[in-house]
């Protein structure tokens, strides 16, 4: 929200805007509720469990966060222009699948291409979605709701019982889940990365701001001559292609890549970007934020283990988390929208 | 709905550039020879309607849509009928052993929740709003019968029970949304962890089977030789129900028009607030009589049992014709739409084609549903402008 009002604020010029301080723009970052949440998680159950922040505790909350944080990151790309992807879990299996028999049939294959590939695959599969949503102008649930079953169809058909297993991929490439470097995982700092660089690709460039533009009003922003058609499938290719990427780390992260690799992963990322503030409906949240909300997620999975919460509870918990981030935003926008009211009174 | 498919008139001739570059070649070539017939059109328009103005409404009102029987012949729910029907001929004369009793039996029973939940989805969805938890609280529902019923408790009061707690659940859904406002699809997301976490909360990885050997005959009974499951009397029942309050009834009107204009809907004094929590009390209630089914029609209470149906339910239901956007959609399209899936996957069944192929084919039929409407309509503008466009002026 706060970004929202941020990339609006040129038209109408308010003192008060120039007024807030430092402390008190940090205070209405919509990323601040589930930071806060996830230090308190950690902090509590730390307190109770030390060995949860052990070194091997750590490492093992940010490897299970990784793959969910990319995924939550290319999926905020596409809720902010107000569409959805729901075949991000089959783009994901389809990917991992194809990954390990990329490896079987080509062993001596550079690990940079296999990553290369991957992604190039994910972003045709990204790609095909977005041309049918932007050309024959259907609405993304729909689309990527067919598109789910058909890539997972695909998957199952090309798959049948096939298993990839650890053992018919190269050490080395199962080693990047294994290895740190500066202390985490190296999957986890290609995770930090990506989302590095797509935070900084929405917040300082065109044609990140034209996404939050096409969210908030997708007329106001073609009358505004932005492209609308080709930002909408940029964000769906930027999304194919960190699924694709994801899919990729899967197959190194998880021992077996087969048919049902990923399913039902869509809502659980859907999820994540609730949770990190993003909103459903388009125009506000950010990546990083998104990605936060994938760690909390996963961390909280973690986090019940370690206080022997009964397992069970952790789904439960997650619906309660995510009603709470919806509810949390309502409260935001129903406050700035009565603030931006009354300044507009003032101006006037 | 009305501004995404208003704004999709007003760049098509941008989006579609190279399509749009041959039709004007096509136009003039068909404008120098058949310049008797525009001419002959141009005698006979002015002679309908006097004003030029009055002439570019007769012809948005002929392109806009058919009245009458055409219209119930050729709408939309009429085609799904006609394909669903070609698809049941089809698979009778082609596959061996489809046209039977047998058939008929297994195919309703696995359609059955499927069926039973598209009825309330198709209203939520008409209304314009959505509800992805409707799985896990059939699931719910199941769990909760299965730790009941071990518990020693009457089979009739577990029921009951199971019921009461459907409706809360939807009332739960339907107070943050209608009375709170929050956008359904994140709100459901929601719901669709916290019910089925609850589930597996109420009956972990437990599973129950041994329910009354009599209910759970009943439950896959047939009537007579027909093959037609007895449950079905009930869901014939509700289908009626649901049909006539959405097709007959002032509230149902309403729904339309809370699909299209929330605020329109307002002013015509509906009470919107009130209309959603209905949708969502019923929602969560025939999602409860799905959990119900579904745990005696296999006689094992699961905490996962029915998950994924979400998904399945709102294909068929947007198969069958309702408008995501809302304001659009009949419960006679639904029913085609579902048995249409459930036909073509026990036809492919039972032809031997593997069940993971399956899915390629609901996602493809959702695909092409939605995709089609959407290009016929998009050749009939390019049509009609053509039409406009080749009228000479007066």
């Amino acid at each position: 929200m706060s970004l929202d009002s941020k990339s609006t604020a040129p038209a109408h010029p308010t003192p008060e805007h120039g007024r807030t301080s430092a402390l008190g723009s940090l205070l209405k970052l919509r990323e601040l509720p589930v930071v806060l949440a996830l230090v308190v998680l950690v902090a509590v159950t730390a307190a109770i469990n030390p060995l949860f922040l052990s070194e091997q505790g750590i490492k093992d909350l940010l490897l299970n966060a990784t793959i969910l944080m990319i995924l939550a990151v290319g999926q905020t790309l596409v809720i902010i222009t107000r569409n959805i992807d729901l075949s991000v879990g089959s783009i994901l299996g389809l990917v991992a699948f194809s990954t390990g028999s990329l490896f079987v049939a080509a062993p001596n294959l550079p690990i940079v291409a296999v990553f290369v590939l991957g992604m190039l695959f994910g972003a045709v599969l990204g790609g095909l979605n977005g041309l049918l949503i932007t050309i024959a102008k259907v609405p993304a649930l729909v689309i990527t709701l067919g598109t789910l079953y058909i890539f997972r169809g695909i998957n199952n058909a090309w798959a049948g019982g096939t298993q990839y297993f650890a053992g018919d991929r190269p050490e080395a490439f199962g080693n990047l889940s294994v290895d740190t470097a500066l202390g985490f995982p190296v999957i986890t700092l290609i995770a930090v990365v990506v989302v590095a660089i797509v935070a900084v690709y929405m917040l300082g460039t065109r044609p990140g701001r034209d996404l939050y533009a096409i969210g908030s009003d997708p007329d106001a922003a073609r009358l505004f001559g932005i492209p609308v058609t080709r930002r909408v499938l940029l964000a769906f290719v930027v999304n194919g292609l960190l699924a694709g990427l994801a899919g990729v780390l899967y197959a190194s992260r998880f021992n077996s890549v087969g048919a049902t690799t990923g399913s039902g992963l869509e809502l659980d990322v859907v999820a994540a970007a609730v949770v990190g503030g993003v909103a459903i409906f388009g125009g506000s949240g950010t990546v990083v934020g998104a990605a936060i909300g994938a760690l909390l997620l996963t961390t909280i999975t973690s986090a019940l283990t370690a206080l022997r919460v009964d397992k069970f509870w952790q789904q439960a918990i997650v619906g309660i988390l995510i009603l709470a981030a919806v509810v949390i935003d309502r409260i935001a926008s129903v406050r700035s929208a009565r603030k931006l009211r009354i300044a507009e009174a003032r101006n006037v | 709905m009305s501004d995404p498919s208003a704004s999709p008139t007003a760049v098509q001739p941008e989006g579609h550039q190279p399509e749009s570059g041959p039709p004007p070649k096509g136009r003039r070539m068909a404008a120098t020879p058949g310049s008797t017939k525009t001419a002959a059109e141009a005698g006979r328009k002015p002679a309908r309607s006097r004003t030029g103005k009055a002439d570019t409404s007769t012809v948005l009102a002929v392109s806009k849509g058919r009245t009458g029987a055409a219209r119930m012949l050729l709408g939309r729910d009429a085609i799904m009928i006609y394909v669903l029907l070609v698809v049941v001929l089809y698979a009778s004369i082609v596959i061996p052993r489809f046209a039977s009793p047998v058939t008929v039996g297994f195919l309703l029973l696995d359609v059955i929740p499927t069926l039973l939940i598209a009825l309330p989805m198709t209203l939520v969805i008409i209304s314009g709003e959505i509800d992805l938890s409707v799985a896990s609280i059939a699931g719910l529902t199941s769990a909760l019968m299965g730790v009941l019923w071990q518990g020693g408790m009457n089979i009739a009061l577990v029921l009951v029970i199971c019921v009461l707690a459907g409706l809360v659940a939807g009332a739960f859904n339907g107070v943050l949304i209608a009375y709170l406002g929050l956008p359904s699809l994140a709100v459901t997301i929601g719901t669709l962890a916290l019910f089925r976490g609850l589930a597996l909360v109420v009956i972990g990885d437990n599973a129950v089977a041994n329910f009354p050997p009599g209910l759970t005959a009943f439950f896959t009974s047939k009537l007579g030789g027909t093959g037609i499951p007895t449950v079905m009397i009930g869901v014939v029942v509700l289908i009626i129900a649901f049909a006539v309050v959405l097709h007959f009834t002032p509230f149902g009107r309403g729904l339309f028009a809370l699909g299209y204009s929330k605020e329109a809907a307002t002013f015509v004094g509906i009470d919107v607030a009130r209309s959603k929590f209905l949708l969502y009390l019923a929602t969560g209630t025939v999602s409860a009589l799905a959990g119900i089914y579904w745990t005696l029609r296999y006689s094992s209470a699961r905490s996962d049992n029915a998950s994924g149906l979400e998904l399945a339910v709102i294909a068929a239901v947007l198969l069958g014709g309702v408008s995501i956007f809302g304001g659009k959609g009949s419960i006679p399209g639904v029913l085609a739409g579902v048995l249409l899936i459930g036909t073509i996957n026990y036809a492919l069944k039972l032809d031997r084609v593997s069940e993971v192929v399956l899915i390629i084919v609901t996602g493809s039929l959702l695909i092409i549903s939605v995709v089609a409407p959407n290009i016929a309509s998009a050749i009939r503008r390019a049509r009609h402008s053509r039409q406009v466009r080749s009228a000479p002026l007066p």
